[in-house]
């Protein structure tokens, strides 16, 4: 099934059951917005696409900017080449599709295109992870930030909300390296404030707490709020860390969670072999002995089932309650 | 990243500056004897290294001296400056042959070719666009210089540049559907400032392409794609800038070059086993004479 029909089968819509009280927005909508935003201020942005107009929502952009959209059709391979062409003639391409087909089928010219050739390339995983659920694991995109996270030379973000989605767009279109940003299409309620500003390779503390550190991305930072505020009520205070960027990745900041409080929890929409999980674990293991905290790393270990995205989250233990427990078992068992 | 020879730019300059005047004798004898001194080059590089793609570096040696000598509008001193035409190997494994043209135009200095290869030598076995001015993007895994090339025509057009963007395939590499993408594209968004090339010398790693999966007929292929067709002999100078003139139509050119794998070296020439094979001592002086 193409990502238009994909689209059109509103298998997710609706509001998350985590926080049915609070306002939830789709990400694509504040990325579409920016992404005007900044062509009408700086011409040499451009948008690529695989026929994901409608799905990549760039249909607005298309009216206004006609020649600058360029849809190559289902053509993922092609898109990408296209891409590091276009930056080569001081264009700022922001190549869109949906984030199975885009890091999937086009990995090796991600590889070698972008990423060892070094050309300037914003590219954006539409609808990552989860996101078109009954669709199935075809569809689903738990494995890219493994894959992203296996090469160098490119920054790989996760932007939590709205405010964080255009953030990274404006951060992106300025960077003059390669950027994958993973552009959520389930709706999440805001998470950071006026005030917050994405900042290269730093996770974002939106809460503060001794006891252990929760590091969450994407949808999950939502859901690892709400844990925090269960945890409180009996009497664990944690700390929620918003990783943003899983590359560059904030090692200060965890090696600080190792050293300062006593537990860490991972939780992300994407597999356990390769992403932020990974990554923590990684850093962890390298830590001297009283800081190798016990560690529990929430996400995917196999393909998922039928079901809607928000039904699969909890089929793999996404949910706030699942943080709560990993946090208890964590402290109690090390 | 490696820095202009400008002395070597000179040279090279004063070179382009007499083809341009010479007769049509006298350009293809100027011709002739550059790519013979690349040929060198590579045979004296990949018997250094002990490594090296040799057949298909001699293939192509008569196309890169074309392009470089006679047809690209570039500055070696000034490596993708507006309005300068790009060139893309996609074939990145005949790397070689592209280091030793680049050199000779003075993108960088000639004794670096000395380092092909070597521990830490920007030199790689493939091209790569950080190290190397000249270099467009990175080759080696096939069937990426197409797409990159089509995507550098969009921007040419985008920008309001009259840059040509010329990119040399192998034929074996047609084999790889991500060109057949791009052809699709070239011609659907009408890139008459897209030149296609292919070194179409019939020999692939391990046997004839026609022998391994078939790529004729190639010219109707093409042609249905919607390409521009010309087919030469791809060691013919006076037919390859022939073949180079701007497109007729309002699609991209694809040139077929009818190539011998090989070409310069009798022992070598449409041999198989010459696609990575390295010469012994004597069959370098036996090539190096050939190549006198």
């Amino acid at each position: 099934m193409s990502t238009e029909a994909a689209n059109m089968t509103s298998s997710t819509g609706g509001s998350n059951t985590v926080s049915a009280d609070v306002p939830v927005y789709d990400n694509r909508a504040a990325f579409a917005d920016e992404l005007l935003r900044l062509a009408r201020e700086d011409e040499r942005i451009v948008a690529v696409c695989n026929d994901s107009v409608g799905s990549s929502n760039l249909v607005a952009f298309r009216q206004e900017f006609p020649d600058r959209l360029i849809n190559v059709g289902i053509a993922e391979q092609n898109m990408v080449g296209v891409g590091a062409g276009l930056a080569s003639f001081g264009l700022i391409p922001f190549v869109c599709a949906a984030s199975p087909f885009l890091t999937a089928r086009a990995l090796e010219q991600i590889k070698a295109d972008i990423a060892y050739s070094q050309h300037p390339v914003i590219l954006c995983g539409m609808s990552p992870g989860l996101a078109y659920g009954e669709l199935g694991p075809t569809h689903h995109s738990p494995e890219d930030l493994s894959w992203l996270r296996a090469l160098p030379g490119i920054d790989i973000v996760v932007p939590a909300d709205r405010r964080q989605t255009r953030q990274a767009v404006a951060a992106a279109a300025r960077h003059p390296r390669p950027t994958f940003i993973r552009v959520g299409r389930f709706k999440v309620p805001d998470v950071t404030t006026e005030t917050s500003r994405l900042r290269r390779g730093k996770f974002d503390v939106l809460r503060g707490g001794d006891d252990l550190t929760i590091i969450a991305a994407g949808t999950l930072v939502s859901r690892a709020l709400i844990a925090a505020e269960r945890l409180r009520a009996s009497g664990v205070e944690a700390r929620v860390l918003n990783a943003a960027y899983i590359a560059p990745l904030d090692i200060d900041a965890i090696r600080a969670a190792a050293f300062e409080t006593r537990a860490i929890v991972t939780a992300e929409e994407a597999n356990v072999s390769g992403g932020l999980g990974a990554a923590v674990a990684s850093v962890i293991g390298e830590l001297p002995a009283p800081a190798r905290v016990p560690l529990r790393v929430l996400g995917m270990r196999e393909f998922a089932p039928t079901g809607s995205t928000e039904f699969l989250l909890g089929h793999f233990g996404l949910t706030a309650e699942d943080v709560v427990k990993a946090a208890e078992d964590a402290l109690s068992h090390g | 990243m490696l820095s202009t020879d400008h002395a070597q730019v000179e040279r090279w300059r004063k070179r382009r500056t007499q083809l341009a005047a010479a007769t049509p004798d006298q350009r293809r004898e100027l011709l002739a004897d550059t790519a013979r001194q690349t040929r060198r080059s590579v045979v004296r590089m990949i018997r250094t290294a002990g490594q090296g793609h040799i057949g298909g570096d001699f293939s192509v040696a008569d196309i890169l001296t074309t392009l470089f000598s006679y047809t690209l509008r570039v500055d070696p001193a000034a490596p993708s400056a507006r309005g300068t035409d790009r060139f893309i190997l996609s074939k990145g494994h005949c790397a070689a042959s592209l280091y030793s043209t680049l050199a000779d135009a003075g993108y960088f200095p000639v004794r670096a070719l000395e380092t092909f290869m070597r521990p830490l030598s920007e030199l790689n076995g493939h091209p790569n666009r950080t190290k190397i001015p000249g270099v467009e993007t990175n080759t080696g895994p096939l069937g990426h210089g197409l797409p990159v090339a089509v995507g550098q025509a969009m921007g040419a057009r985008l920008t309001g540049s009259d840059t040509r963007v010329f990119v040399v395939l192998g034929d074996g590499e047609l084999q790889e559907g991500s060109n057949w993408e791009a052809l699709m594209a070239a011609s659907h968004f009408r890139l008459d400032n897209l030149v296609i090339i292919v070194d179409r010398n019939r020999l692939q790693q391990g046997a004839r392409t026609e022998d391994t999966n078939g790529l004729e007929p190639l010219e109707a292929r093409l042609r249905a794609f919607g390409c521009e067709v010309r087919r030469v002999d791809g060691h013919d100078f006076d037919a390859l800038i022939e073949a180079f003139r701007p497109a007729g139509e309002n699609r991209p050119v694809a040139v077929i070059a009818d190539t011998v794998k090989g070409k310069g070296v009798s022992f070598m020439e449409d041999r198989v086993e010459w696609h990575h094979k390295v010469p012994t001592p004597e069959q370098t002086d036996q090539a190096l004479k050939e190549l006198a």
